[in-house]
């Protein structure tokens, strides 16, 4: 087991309210594990990530919970020694490439800092991992010396997932990270993250709004709604048989490619506000199947091997 | 590059409006001051500086205006200023050389020691954000800030001139001796320390404020946060990645304020009656030397655009995206 | 609009309010009439004469008492007028576009290049006018360059929102435009800007009135350090003249920029205090 999330609980802080983004979180992820993460916007899925690598800045704060990976608990471990693990053990790559490198340095300089940060190579020996793993994205080895506003989003979203990579960490999270590209520089990028997570045997947590592109590629799959995991399992499991109303709700809105489309189905409603505490399930509003014992907090339990849901109806 | 092309053509185009501004001043004002000034030239004097101060001061009625501005123009880059009214018979040109390196020497150090001070304390205050030093320095600061220049200079003068008597009252060096060497240069400093000091407090505020300011906004950046789930080592985020960046706007307006730094040291001159260009003008406005005067304020125009202009070009090499 | 009052803001109104009631209650609060001999010239400050007498034995501190009303109209009037032409040519600048923006931004960049100081003295020693007037006007039209600058970039960033593209389509006519929609959100800046103009005004008026250019016969914080340096104040130990309308300068200065600082935290989101 290399992550494993217990009740965690984060949020913001400001002016006196207090909003749960993140709300009693529990989740395991193996070695070697592909694991996205879907929802609406606003559903806590950034926070969750930032809480996991503890990057959460003020005014977001961790109430409570455990995050431990390979055993230790990142949010008790010491700064020091928590930042010296920091992209050996896990990397991360940012929602927009736009603004993630550095404006001021050469894409060489900035791969190259992290690398001599961590490690004892030299700078020959840096040069040549640089290569390497820009070859990996496909990014030739003369644009090592560009600057970041002289690469395309494309190309700018690839460098970032290269200096990713550069440690093969056991785990690299990404935050939407093709979002703010087109579809086509999208789906290329989605196929060679793919390709290189398979030679290289690493774990992913990947979080979009897109679910229908983890449906594609990920091994297995958690839905997010108002913070909180509603339902988690491996992906074609969870697409031919979703067990939470909201699931069932997401994948029934997409117009399919190949039936006729009778009619959109969307969900009525919309989010709780998340300042305010919610009384049971926080779907009920929104669920057609409300029954009576909804307005109890529904447990997160695992229905079958590997299936957890948090419903009081899984169907 | 486009960069650098537009920075010429701005130069060129600043330098040319000083030009015209000079030009055409002394030609809006009622009464006539040329005349009294050149009546009291002797023959002594070379036609062309008679010459020159004539197109100069708008004496000459008859030549059309164009022809005037251009031989006005031949003059001012020729540097020939003519003849000072309350120096007379010493040329312009002359007492400008002689006042010159004092003022850039005192404003050069002193304003590259503030920027160099206010840029790092920024630096500190703006990564330690709403902590208790950096409530300090920006405290400290908002209040230098209301201080103008020449009262700063009087109540240092006061304090460690008149009453402590720790330094001389004036000049920029001892005048009670005939100095030389490295004796020359110790008095040169002595003298200078005081109008040095309160250039630098006078700006420091400016310098702290600004940079703290572009490290608070730099540090919502994403590339920051990258950097630190990159786990390097916190003073490489700040001064590599937060600094670096937050430096730009900085260089960019102190650019901006050359010119309100050099009022400032004009006004801090007068006060330490120390001998460079700012106290000369203020000789020239008392006596009404107009030549002094117009030459002067092109002097002073022409250096703040040359300091201008370098600065811009010392940004190209800090912002890679200047460079294409 | 929400107003959130912090701090630096608070002491910032605080001080200002302090001078405007000085200013008007003057003739309550001052001991002396400041145009009138009262005892020896260059006395020390004492428990009669608060802050000395100067050169004429006229009482300082009703001179400071009194120099408040001139120092605050002139300071405030610059500053009105300075924000005026900032925001004419800013939003002009800014709003039209194309020729019309290179035009002006070439315009606002060379007055921003040009010192500032020395073109004052220049224009004012050519004017030969003396008094509180010319130095308005001069301070005014040398120094609107900066908030010209901020106030175009703001109305260039607005220009381009949805809102005003969907009145444009609509017809609206320009000058509607910028008054009714543009305007009424730029506020916050224009007050920031303001307050900066305000500082930069009351340090101009102190710096001209220093070195003569004002009405020397007038009372103002300005003059009196003119007459105290010219008195040789400090040769003669009358530290009260020197050290007081310093100091009054300094701190309405301090809060305009405490107001000016304050604003930008309020209305720049990165800046915001957390």
């Amino acid at each position: 087991m290399l992550l494993e999330i217990k009740n965690l609980t984060a949020g913001y802080k400001s002016q006196g309210k207090i909003v749960q983004a993140v709300k009693n979180v529990s989740f395991v992820l193996e070695e070697n594990d592909f694991l996205g993460i879907a929802g609406e916007s606003g559903c806590g899925k950034t926070t969750l990530l930032f809480s996991i690598l503890r990057l959460l800045k003020k005014p977001g704060e961790i109430f409570e919970g455990e995050v431990f990976f390979k055993g230790e608990d990142l949010l008790k471990m010491d700064e020091e020694k928590l930042r010296r693990k920091r992209w050996k053990e896990f990397s991360l790559v940012t929602q927009s490439a736009m603004n993630a490198l550095n404006p001021v340095f050469k894409i060489k300089d900035q791969i190259m800092d992290v690398i001599l940060e961590h490690s004892d190579y030299s700078k020959t020996e840096a040069m040549e991992i640089i290569e390497k793993v820009l070859q990996l994205v496909g990014i030739q080895k003369e644009r090592m010396d560009s600057f970041p506003h002289q690469l395309s989003g494309g190309m700018k979203q690839r460098v970032a997932i290269a200096m990713a990579l550069v440690f093969s960490p056991p785990l690299v999270v990404m935050d939407e990270p093709t979002t703010s590209l087109d579809v086509v520089v999208q789906r290329s990028i989605m196929e060679e993250i793919d390709e290189i997570r398979s030679q290289k045997k690493f774990s992913i947590i990947f979080v979009t709004h897109d679910i229908s592109l983890l449906f594609e590629i990920s091994k297995r799959i958690a839905i997010m709604y108002a913070g909180e995991i509603v339902e988690i399992g491996p992906t074609k499991q969870v697409y031919l048989s979703p067990f939470h109303p909201y699931t069932k709700g997401l994948i029934n809105s997409f117009p399919k490619l190949t039936k006729e489309t009778k009619e959109y189905k969307g969900i009525p409603g919309k989010i709780p506000d998340l300042s305010k505490p919610v009384e049971g399930c926080s779907f009920k509003d929104r669920c057609q199947y409300r029954k009576e014992l909804c307005d109890k907090r529904p447990e997160f339990k695992e229905i079958t091997s590997g299936r957890w849901v948090a419903c009081h109806f899984p169907q | 590059m486009k960069y650098l092309r537009d920075k010429i053509m701005f130069f060129l185009i600043a330098l040319l409006s000083a030009l015209i501004i000079n030009f055409i001043l002394p030609r809006m004002m009622p009464g006539d001051p040329a005349e009294r000034i050149l009546m009291k030239m002797g023959g002594e004097i070379q036609p062309e500086a008679v010459d020159a101060m004539k197109i100069a001061l708008g004496v000459d009625k008859e030549t059309p205006l164009l022809q005037q501005f251009f031989s006005y123009l031949k003059n001012t880059l020729t540097f020939n200023f003519g003849i000072s009214y309350s120096y007379y018979p010493v040329p312009v040109k002359d007492l400008i050389l002689n006042s010159l390196p004092w003022t850039i020497g005192l404003v050069g150090i002193s304003t590259l020691i503030s920027f160099v001070l206010g840029t790092s304390l920024g630096i500190r205050a703006g990564w330690n954000r709403n902590k208790p030093i950096d409530s300090f320095i920006t405290i400290c600061s908002l209040i230098i800030r209301g201080f103008p220049y020449f009262w700063l200079a009087l109540i240092l003068l006061y304090i460690f001139g008149f009453l402590l008597n720790l330094f001389p009252l004036s000049n920029a060096y001892s005048t009670h001796e005939f100095l030389k060497g490295w004796k020359f240069f110790g008095s040169v400093l002595y003298h200078g320390f005081l109008p040095g000091l309160t250039l630098v407090l006078a700006s420091l505020g400016t310098w702290i404020l600004t940079m703290r300011n572009n490290m608070v906004s730099t540090l919502s950046e994403d590339f920051i946060l990258v950097a630190e789930a990159k786990g390097l080592k916190d003073k490489d985020i700040m001064n590599k990645y937060a600094a670096r960046n937050a430096l730009l706007p900085s260089v960019t307006s102190f650019g901006l304020s050359l010119g309100y730094i050099v009022g400032g040291a004009l006004l801090t001159e007068i006060v330490f009656s120390y001998p460079g260009i700012g106290y000369l003008m203020y000789k020239g406005v008392t006596s009404q030397d107009y030549p002094l005067m117009q030459a002067i304020f092109f002097i002073i125009s022409l250096s703040v655009l040359i300091a201008n202009f370098m600065l811009d070009f010392v940004y190209m090499f800090l912002d890679p995206r200047t460079r294409g | 609009m929400k107003i959130r009052l912090n701090k630096k803001a608070l002491v910032g109104a605080v001080i200002i309010l302090f001078f405007i009631l000085i200013a008007i209650l003057a003739p309550l609060l001052a001991p002396y009439d400041p145009h009138e001999f009262v005892g020896t010239p260059y006395s020390k400050p004492t428990s009669k004469y608060i802050l000395g007498l100067d050169r004429m034995g006229r009482d300082i501190l009703s001179q400071l008492i009194y120099g408040t009303r001139l120092s605050l109209i002139v300071g405030l009037t610059t500053g009105a007028l300075m924000t005026s032409i900032s925001l004419l040519i800013g939003m002009t600048a800014g709003y039209f576009g194309g020729i019309i923006d290179r035009i002006l931004s070439t315009i606002i960049d060379v007055f921003m290049v040009i010192p500032g100081l020395p073109l004052m003295i220049v224009i004012a020693s050519y004017i030969r006018l003396r008094g509180v007037v010319p130095i308005i006007l001069v301070i005014s039209f040398t120094s609107w360059a900066p908030g010209a600058r901020v106030i175009r970039a703001q109305t260039l960033t607005m220009r381009n929102r949805e809102f005003i593209l969907a009145s444009k389509i609509t017809g609206e006519k320009s000058v509607r435009i910028i008054f009714s929609e543009i305007l009424p959100n730029m506020l916050s800046l224009i007050s920031s800007d303001f307050f900066m103009a305000c500082l930069t005004a009351i340090v101009g008026e102190a710096s001209l009135e220093f070195l003569g250019f004002g009405d020397v016969s007038a009372i103002t914080w300005g003059t009196m350090l003119y007459w105290a340096q010219n008195s040789s104040a400090l040769l003669n130990n009358a530290w009260g003249w020197v050290l007081a309308p310093g100091i009054a300068i300094a701190t309405l200065g301090a809060s305009f920029a405490l107001l000016n600082f304050s604003i930008d935290e309020l209305t720049n989101p990165k800046l915001r205090e957390v």
